[in-house]
């Protein structure tokens, strides 16, 4: 206990409502942050419980026992059986899923042998008494010697009287559910006294998952699997003993508690509907049904907020620039940073509206049946069925999408999808192709009804997909693994979702972009400001002497020689020194050194290309789409002179844009996640180096 | 007769009698499935992979290859 607040944890087994109820009880006062240590999403809140009290709440990732399966379940393991640490809970709420209360148990018996103090919160009462369940809740709070609360999290019932409960004193129950066998109590001994720690169970957990626990040093660990071995402990002996044992009285438990079971079909409706949405033709249709319209909300409902977005930053900026004083530091703010947090905003209908969509389908329990519907193929491509969700995702940005593999158990499966994630055309090259395919594709209709450029985008989009399918299923025989795979997943019952939670979702996962992808995108933004700004002093004082020459025969506005200035300027740049560097490198594509000062700003976030673009043809207003058009239509190769941008040029761009790693936000969460540079690396060399070779050949057999 | 899981058709309920791997074992007495307990096969993916089961009034989806170490009887 610090400062008079309590640390109150919530556990308990997937789809148990463990959201719904974090929920109810920090509203918004919730954050985001990280197990020390380990990059396993920490969500925290605080709730005043009385008026003398506050708790700062945890959410626990769902589990189902304390042996993990996956890495956000081994933060469980690992809070629970240390306690020195300062993550500690004081208390712990564990919620049960009332209709399916023996699944829920298993945890809870495990908690009481490390005699954690928990309350029991009794959820889905609801459907419970549709399901004709009686439960006898006073017997089963004498039974396990704790206190059992029925709540309501959907609706926020019962929740005063679980405040009232976790303000109280609450000692830990007294049962002992796991008895230890003889053989094994010295080597118990031992570590516990080694240790000091408080109970045997927890002295039997350092020896059955020494090397989950990452609390332990190296010589500590060294220590326990040394005693381990001298006294032949082998750690999975026990433990299908221990699970038997704990079930033998859980169901004792239950048989006493429960007054009348539920009748059989109570599930009818969602048996129903799984017959439909599983269907061998059927299932498959309707889930392209749902992911079409998914991209529907995605590209035309988002497109309004967007634009709105992306004209009032122009503006500002341009106020900015009129209004602030000249000077470095304030073209720094007008021209850097300001159009840097205007990138960074624009994304977010897109990413808003897509986890939306996400959520909606996980509270539904309908993504659960996406995972069974898809797994077998997935696993074809060394993928899972529980990618399709980080692949989906990927459609916004890679980086939540990334952060969202952390549910996939499998260590190569999800370094796969890990890395063929940022295949997945993000919301950023979407600027990108749209003018692009707008310059080099007619718009004109296909049997009067489908859209050529429509047509062409929806292929990048699947070039996209397949780019990231075909390299996963590459991958599956390069990395080898003796790790084995596992499915093994609750189906649960079809729920309407609850909008709160869904809301929660949406402000989660937009925080996570806007904080982890943003401040790189803004870093790099003003990074490559500066690049754009700066050159030589000699060359860039000269600017507006050599364009005042050049142009003077041409009787030009003062705004239009104030653009050629500006184009002059940055083709002198230092961004300018390096688009012409790397010429030589990207001419065989078709490009030439203002393309390559666009690519090289893209690093920041892709959309940049289309304002990098119009700088450098000396347009003015970014937001004037028809302008870029025209004037990129108009742009002529002084080599050929025909047109530069010639459709073999557009298409190479495309493609290079469609496979290119350009996104250093993404490359940042890929180090994180994987611990290292390795895989970051291999990832741009392998994207960077594919979209360069298809760039290649689409241009040089085009043109 | 012995038979496993993967061998049971759509709607056919048996008694979990073992399992013949380990690991999974562990994993799936976590979920539930002790021996003893009822099973009952519900329905397969579209390509016959992954399969659909019930125990003690919950849903879980297995892969053919951890439903075939079920052993049951019936």
């Amino acid at each position: 206990m610090e400062n008079g607040r309590i640390r109150i944890a919530l556990t308990g087994k997937p789809n148990a409502g463990k959201s719904s109820l974090f929920n109810h009880l920090t509203g918004l006062n919730q954050k985001i942050g990280n197990f020390p240590g380990v990059t396993v999403d920490k969500r925290m809140g605080y709730c005043q419980l009385d008026s003398n009290t506050q708790a700062e709440i945890v959410d626990l990732p769902g589990i189902y026992s304390l042996y993990p399966r996956t890495l956000d379940e081994k933060i469980v393991t690992e809070i629970f059986s240390d306690q020195k640490s300062e993550l500690y809970p004081d208390k712990v709420v564990l919620i049960a899923d009332a209709t399916n209360l023996k699944n829920c148990m298993l945890l809870l018996t495990q908690l009481i042998d490390l005699r954690i103090p928990t309350v029991v919160a009794l959820n889905m009462m609801d459907l419970a008494a549709k399901s004709g369940l009686s439960i006898d809740v006073k017997r089963l709070s004498s039974l396990l010697d704790l206190p059992v609360v029925m709540i309501n999290a959907r609706k926020g019932h019962g929740i005063y009287e679980l405040k009232r409960l976790l303000a109280e004193p609450l000692s830990a129950s007294r049962k002992s559910v796991f008895q230890i066998e003889d053989e094994i109590k010295p080597v118990i001994a031992i570590i516990r006294n080694h240790f000091t720690l408080a109970t045997d169970y927890e002295a039997y957990h350092f020896l059955q998952q020494t090397d989950n626990l990452i609390f332990l040093t190296q010589e500590q660990r060294a220590f326990v699997k040394a005693v381990a071995k001298e006294h032949q402990f082998f750690p999975h002996k026990y433990q299908g003993a221990e699970t038997v044992m704990r079930y033998g009285f859980i169901q004792e438990l239950l048989n006493k508690a429960i007054v009348k079971p539920s009748h059989r079909d109570w599930k009818r409706v969602s048996h129903g509907i799984d017959r439909v949405l599983t269907h061998k033709v059927g299932g498959y249709l309707i889930f392209f049904g749902v992911l079409f319209l998914i991209f529907q909300a995605i590209f035309a409902w988002a497109q309004i907020p967007m634009d709105f977005i992306d004209s009032s930053f122009a503006r500002l900026s341009n106020i900015l620039s009129s209004e602030l004083p000249e000077g470095p530091f304030f073209e720094l703010i007008s021209q850097g940073i300001v159009p840097g947090i205007g990138g960074i905003v624009i994304f977010i209908p897109q990413i808003a509206i897509l986890f939306a969509c996400i959520a909606i389908l996980e509270e539904s329990g309908y993504m659960a049946r996406v995972v069974f519907l898809m797994d077998k193929a997935m696993r074809k491509f060394g993928l899972n069925g529980k990618s399709v969700v980080p692949l989906m995702s990927g459609w916004a940005c890679a980086i939540p999408a990334i952060m969202a593999t952390r549910t996939i158990d499998n260590w190569k499966e999800r370094l796969i999808t890990i890395f063929v994630t940022p295949f997945m055309s993000c919301s950023a090259r979407l600027p990108v192709f749209t003018i692009l395919v707008a310059l080099i594709i007619p718009d004109v209709k296909l049997f009067g009804f489908f859209n050529y450029q429509g047509l062409v985008l929806m292929g990048l989009y699947l070039l996209g997909f397949f780019a990231a399918i075909f390299s996963a299923w590459a991958m599956k025989f390069i990395i080898k693994t003796t790790e084995r795979s596992f499915l093994m997943m609750e189906l649960p019952t079809y729920r309407m979702p609850r909008w709160p939670n869904v809301g929660y979702t949406i402000i989660e996962k937009t925080k996570t972009f806007v904080f982890e992808a943003g401040r790189v995108i803004l870093a790099i933004s003003i990074i490559l400001w500066v690049l754009k700004s700066y050159g030589p002093p000699d060359e860039m004082n000269d600017a507006k002497r050599v364009v005042k020459a050049e142009s003077s025969s041409l009787q030009l506005s003062e705004a239009e020689i104030e653009n050629r200035v500006a184009a002059y300027k940055l083709e002198h740049s230092y961004a300018g020194k390096l688009g012409k560097g790397i010429e030589p490198l990207i001419r065989p594509l078709g490009f030439d050194w203002k393309i390559g000062i666009a690519l090289v700003s893209s690093f920041a976030a892709r959309e940049v290309f289309v304002g990098t673009i119009a700088a450098i043809y000396s347009i003015s207003s970014t937001e004037d789409q028809p302008t870029i058009k025209q004037r990129l239509r108009s742009e002529i190769n002084p080599e050929t002179g025909g047109p530069r941008y010639t459709p073999a040029v557009g298409m190479s761009l495309l493609i290079f844009y469609t496979f290119a790693m350009q996104c250093m936000s993404t490359l940042a969460i890929v180090k994180r996640e994987t611990k290292g540079w390795k895989w970051p690396l291999i990832q741009l060399a392998y994207m960077t180096g594919l979209a360069y070779l298809s760039a290649f050949i689409v241009y040089q057999v085009m043109s | 007769m012995a038979k496993n899981v993967a061998e049971m058709l759509p709607g056919e309920t048996a008694i979990i009698a073992g399992f013949a791997d380990e690991q999974i074992g562990l994993k799936l007495l976590e979920l539930g499935l002790l021996p003893g307990t009822a099973i009952r096969f519900n329905f397969t993916a579209p390509f016959g992979d992954p399969v659909c089961v019930s125990v003690s009034d919950v849903d879980l989806s297995l892969r053919i290859d951890e439903a075939s170490t079920i052993s049951v009887i019936n």
